[in-house]
């Protein structure tokens, strides 16, 4: 029925600053919620986009991070040697033996310290991670004190940038290169040579292989073979499941904690909302009973006002909604609960983030609305026609 | 003489206040045929409004029948009798009680809403309406640009659009000048006289109960 719906549009019009006000209570709520499920799937697809498909990633087993895995160099070696890993164009195999080492580095903005990551590898990191491009500078050369940095890192930390100074496991490295991993977790690592790292922190072991396979239908055979291989004890994945495996702690955290929140707050819109549909109903008693008395249903009146109520929702679903797109543009950082080092990632939108908060808002008003909307529909005609 | 279409049998309604009971009506009877003008006048608190909605169907008796278009509406449940105002009461109020936020073809449109008719056929029959209460021209003014009379005539193109049985009218007059109070039972007077419809009219003013082919007198609940 338009002339119903336009009559509802109306009103809300005709209320507009009460009406206003409600949406802006709303709209702020629904911009803290999609703010929330943004962080945290931000978060997801910094995670999952640093993993390639193609990728597996070899760690002792029952690691839950590179940082807590240890694999020893005749290890690696076996890996490194198994028929399924493709071979690149120099004609060696596609693999990367790393090892990952946390440093506290201070941030440029507040000098706070906070965990990087030391990825020790080698000139294969690169051709492994076809995404991930140089920007700026050149590789480390092996053999060396020299690092290039992700450029979350160049940007946020002291002593990271192209041409500065880091120091760590006693030694002074000199950064060399920004590399680009498009917005992926590598964007805040530190990448030196494996050997100069090793050395540099005592420490002769590696804590992954990652290589590239030949054909990614022959994984599940490679992980059978390898983890039954009584020479090893490792754990193989696929390198997109590790890193979305990593994502897990730290964006359910986001999540719980962010919706709980998010929920208190929807209980003062949505008694916000009640409010204004209880004024509503009792600035127009004279109407309802007019309504009721021309024929119209009580279900029809309760209509008419859980669709002003809908529309509340609505219009400050649509309110928040468009204020949180703008932190598409925010780029945060916060430490990583599975590796206890710092990442950075973008506010990300999807479009369940979407549909899912225009759904909490409907909601919300059509909560708020709802006690009212049966006050005007039980009202007595007789008695409301009486006060007119 | 034509057929009862209003037919009120020892009706009986006492109002509370604060516990206190308050009988309005004492087994009143009345009788109205078909195409009648019936004023129903007496002092405050005589019952006349009460009656009115008992007829109109707005509400209930404590004992007695109400029959009005050959319905017993002491049968009807609630939603069925929303559903047989809409079809045979056309209702004035003394305030209009127009919507304020609707244009004067919107308020007239409202009761359509419960017909089966398309929207076309709706603007069709708003708009002769409002041609025949003469505001052809004030369709799409809103109720704040119109005068209390020209309001009380969209408030009676409302009452007819649906080519009602019955036209129940509260005070109609009640609010307005002298010249508009004119208008508006000239108006009540020929939807009675032309288009045959049965006008029942609760009133105080004297001018008013002159255009009504019968008056009846209440007091304290009964007729005179």
């Amino acid at each position: 029925m338009g002339l119903l719906l336009s009559y509802s549009l109306r009103n809300l019009a005709a209320r507009r600053m009460t009406a206003a006000f409600t949406v802006i209570g709303m709209g702020l709520v629904v911009f803290v919620f999609a703010a929330v499920l943004m962080l945290a799937h931000g978060l997801e697809r910094t995670l999952v986009s640093t993993g390639s498909s193609d990728n597996i990633i070899v760690t002792r087993e029952a690691a839950t991070s590179e940082t807590v895995s240890i694999l020893g160099r005749d290890q690696a070696g076996v890996v490194k040697t198994e028929p399924e890993i493709a071979v690149g164009p120099d004609a060696k195999a596609l693999t990367a033996s790393e090892i990952v080492v946390l440093i506290s580095a201070s941030k440029r903005s507040n000098g706070d310290a906070a965990n990087v990551v030391i990825r020790g590898t080698g000139p294969e990191a690169f051709t492994l991670r076809q995404d991930i491009k140089l920007k700026a500078g050149r590789m480390f050369a092996p053999g060396t004190s020299e690092v290039v940095a992700g450029r979350s890192v160049a940007k946020n930390f002291e002593g990271c940038g192209l041409g500065e100074n880091v120091r760590f496991a006693g030694r002074v490295w000199n950064v060399v290169g920004v590399f680009d991993a498009g917005g992926s977790g590598f964007d805040s690592e530190l990448w030196g040579d494996a050997e100069q790292v090793q050395q540099a922190f005592r420490r002769p072991i590696f804590s992954s292989v990652t290589a590239r396979l030949r054909d990614p239908g022959s994984f599940d055979a490679m992980k059978r073979r390898l983890e039954a291989d009584p020479r090893l004890t490792v754990e193989v994945e696929r390198e997109r499941e590790y890193y979305e495996k990593q994502s897990r702690a730290t964006a359910s955290f986001i999540r719980v904690i962010g919706l709980a929140v998010t929920i208190l707050f929807s209980m003062g819109a949505m008694i916000g909302a009640m409010i204004t549909m209880y004024a509503a109903v009792a600035s127009r008693t004279t109407e309802i009973a007019t309504l009721r008395a021309l024929g119209f249903t009580r279900f029809t009146v309760l209509r008419v006002f859980l669709a002003e109520a809908f529309l509340l929702g609505t219009l400050g679903g649509v309110l928040g909604l468009v204020a949180a797109s703008f932190l598409s543009l925010v780029s945060v950082s916060t430490t990583n609960w599975d590796t206890f080092s710092e990442l950075a990632f973008s506010f990300s939108v999807s479009p369940g983030i979407i549909i899912g908060s225009l759904i909490f808002a409907v909601l919300m008003g059509v909560i708020g609305g709802f006690l009212p909307a049966v006050r005007a529909a039980r009202a007595d005609i007789v008695n409301s026609l009486r006060k007119a | 003489m034509a057929e009862n279409v209003i037919e009120v049998k020892e009706v009986e309604k006492t109002y509370y206040r604060d516990r206190m009971p308050i009988p309005v009506l004492r087994g009143l009877s009345l009788a109205v045929p078909e195409g009648d003008f019936v004023a129903l006048m007496g002092p405050s608190g005589s019952g006349k409004t009460t009656l009115l909605n008992l007829i109109a169907g707005i509400d209930r008796p404590d004992k007695g029948r109400i029959i009005v278009a050959g319905t017993d509406l002491g049968t009807l449940p609630e939603g069925q009798l929303a559903k047989w105002r809409s079809r045979h009461i056309g209702f004035v109020f003394q305030f209009y009680n127009l919507l304020p936020v609707l244009t004067a073809s919107g308020n007239v449109e409202l009761p359509l809403l419960l017909t089966k008719l398309s929207k076309k056929e709706r603007r069709d029959h708003v708009r002769a309406a409002l041609e025949l209460v003469g505001l052809g021209d004030r369709m799409s003014h809103s109720p704040r640009q119109l005068s209390g009379g020209q309001e009380q005539r969209v408030a009676i193109a409302r009452a007819l659009v649906t080519d009602p049985t019955v036209i129940v009218a509260d005070e109609p007059t009640g609010d307005l000048d002298k010249q508009s109070a004119t208008e508006i039972l000239d108006l009540l007077g020929r939807l009675n006289k032309e288009f045959h419809k049965t006008v029942v009219m609760v009133t105080h003013d004297p001018r008013a109960a002159e255009r009504a082919r019968v008056v009846h007198h209440l007091d304290k609940g009964e007729l005179d």
